[in-house]
């Protein structure tokens, strides 16, 4: 027998505003429906009403974790229409703080990922560490979230060489915790059987869905912009692309923690490499054109498309961000896997999210799984994993 | 560095599609502008034949007409194709790319809802970020649009039933 169980309009555990309608066959997940636009606030139509300098200010806003990605792609995309790049300076700077998001964003997943196991340590343990590096954006940047580094032709700040050191220590405190986080999640038995084959997204879905980021990657579809169409410093700096082939939860997991590695060996270059000079070209008028900015964030390729017609304002800006791709892919990678797992596998993806947690289910127009409660089916199937283990 | 081969393939598709104008903006980024009846059988040779992803579709309220582009990336190139197409006003219709790429389902979803354009042949053209109450004959993203939220008949509410 079918049934329906509504999760939402909240994510479940990741807050965000989406609703998806698992339907079920006793406990596996045969069928999903997703439906978004609960949050719609018609970003695109109201940069149309901004001036080009007030646009990144705009776009910061979209997201609150990676808060940097987008005013980079949007400033990226502008000085496509000009013609002009970053100096040398100001793309370094750009870079450092691209891949420290990146660091912070993977370690958010991370800690969310571990709490939604039972793994509360792992939780508490990845958010220790991703702690300090808030304090270090307050310090190059005066704020925790919103960096407001990007400004068409440049960077709005300069990184100070009194605060290099400070970047250095927590690079080397990052670097050995992360090799103990790579070895204390990857080696746990537990854990493994959690997320190993689960949520599988093949190869070909993977594509045809044209997801992007950690996800492709871990389906084993090589796409980084970073490496494909390097912009600012990437191509002067030497990292690697980590694929893995399998495609479950696990790959996805370990995708990201490797990355972090990679944006650690990145922001090293980049501070040893930093030439002097000036932060930003001036730029007094936008030609009519239009012009692509991309930019990898930690989810994916973040896209914008801009067209200018010589005025103060674009005519048209497109924003399409990763997990616009990577939610729709959900429909193929959930089914099959029981409502357990579900919690999981939607969240693997890393959507967006933040504030409370707040599900509700309702069967038969009862209300009778909240949030807590999928949390508890999520935690009671790792408790009986640990224990066949125990035995 | 990335292999380099956009030559190749901006020769094998003014070749193969004699209709299409090729414009080179920069190193990696190409348009191309083909007219409406061109656009499924052009996108499906990039997809199937050379692997191109789809990124995003863009839709444009222009003085011409709406236009559509279609934003494909060459990911082992880097490159980066934007197929535009502009359609007459009073016949908002195109050939949808939902019949072969799920990845063009919800924006082709969100064009139809914002700009009023019907791609047929979708397998689900439902609205996709409006509310489920919100007319379905006004298009918000359009430039004739008028802010009369007040005015507007909804005539129930969405948990309510009809």
């Amino acid at each position: 027998m079918r049934r329906v169980v509504p999760i939402g309009p909240y994510h479940p555990l990741q807050e965000e505003p989406e609703f998806f309608k698992l339907i079920v066959e006793g406990e596996k997940v045969v069928d999903l429906e997703i439906n978004i636009g609960y949050n719609h606030r018609g970003h695109e139509f109201i940069s149309q009403t901004l001036t080009w300098d007030q646009v990144p200010f705009l776009v910061e806003r979209i997201c609150g974790i990676c808060s940097d990605s987008h005013p980079y792609a949007y400033v990226l995309a502008v000085e496509d229409i000009v013609h002009i790049t970053a100096p040398p300076r100001a793309q370094y700077i750009r870079t450092i703080i691209g891949e420290l998001e990146r660091i912070h964003s993977h370690y958010l997943w991370l800690g969310l990922a571990g709490h939604f196991i039972g793994y509360n340590t792992v939780w508490m343990w990845v958010w220790r560490y991703r702690e300090p590096l808030l304090d270090l954006f307050e310090l190059i940047m005066g704020n925790r979230n919103h960096y407001a580094i990007n400004k068409i032709g440049g960077a709005r700040r300069d990184i100070l060489p009194e605060d290099y050191p400070e970047i250095e220590k927590y690079l080397d405190l990052l670097e050995k915790k992360n090799a103990m986080f790579t070895n204390a999640i990857l080696d746990d038995p537990v854990i493994r059987a959690r997320l190993e084959n689960v949520g599988v997204l093949t190869k070909e879905d993977a594509i045809a869905y044209a997801v992007t980021g950690p996800t492709a990657r871990g389906s084993g579809y090589a796409c980084d912009v970073r490496k494909d169409d390097p912009y600012d410093a990437y191509d002067k700096v030497d990292w690697n692309e980590i694929v893995f082939e399998e495609g479950d939860v696990l790959a996805k997991a370990k995708v990201r923690l490797l990355e972090c590695d990679e944006s650690i060996k990145i922001v090293r270059q980049c501070l040893k490499n930093m030439p002097d000079g000036p932060i930003e070209v001036r730029v007094d008028e936008i030609p009519p054109g239009e012009g692509i900015g991309r930019h990898e964030a930690p989810r994916g390729e973040v896209f914008h498309y801009v067209r200018s017609d010589g005025s103060n304002m674009p005519v048209r800006h497109k924003i399409r961000a990763p997990s616009y791709m990577n939610i729709a892919s959900n429909v193929v990678a959930v089914r099959g896997y029981s409502i357990a797992d579900a919690a999981l596998v939607l969240a693997a993806v890393d959507p967006c999210y933040c504030c409370t947690d707040r599900t509700i289910v309702y069967e038969n127009g009862k209300r009778k799984y909240s949030g807590q409660d999928l949390l508890r089916l999520s935690h009671k199937k790792t408790e009986k994993i640990r224990r066949r283990y125990r035995r | 560095m990335k292999k380099e081969y956009s030559k190749e393939i901006l020769e094998e598709i003014t070749k193969k599609f004699p209709e299409v104008t090729v414009k080179i903006h920069g190193p990696r980024r190409t348009y191309l502008r083909a007219p409406r009846e061109k656009v499924y059988d052009f996108a499906k040779f990039l997809f199937e034949k050379k692997g191109f992803r789809l990124s995003i579709a863009t839709g444009i309220d222009t003085r011409d007409g709406m236009e559509i582009i279609y934003h494909f990336t060459h990911d082992e190139a880097g490159t980066y194709y934007n197929i535009k197409t502009v359609i007459p006003k009073d016949d908002l219709k195109i050939k949808s790319l939902a019949t072969f790429l799920p990845a063009a389902n919800w924006i082709e979803r969100e064009i139809h809802e914002l700009l009023g354009v019907d791609f047929i042949g979708h397998p689900n053209l439902v609205p996709l970020l409006t509310a489920e109450t919100w007319p379905a004959d006004l298009c918000p993203l359009r430039r004739d649009y008028q802010d009369e939220h007040k005015e507007l008949k909804i005539k129930k509410k969405a948990w309510e039933e009809p």
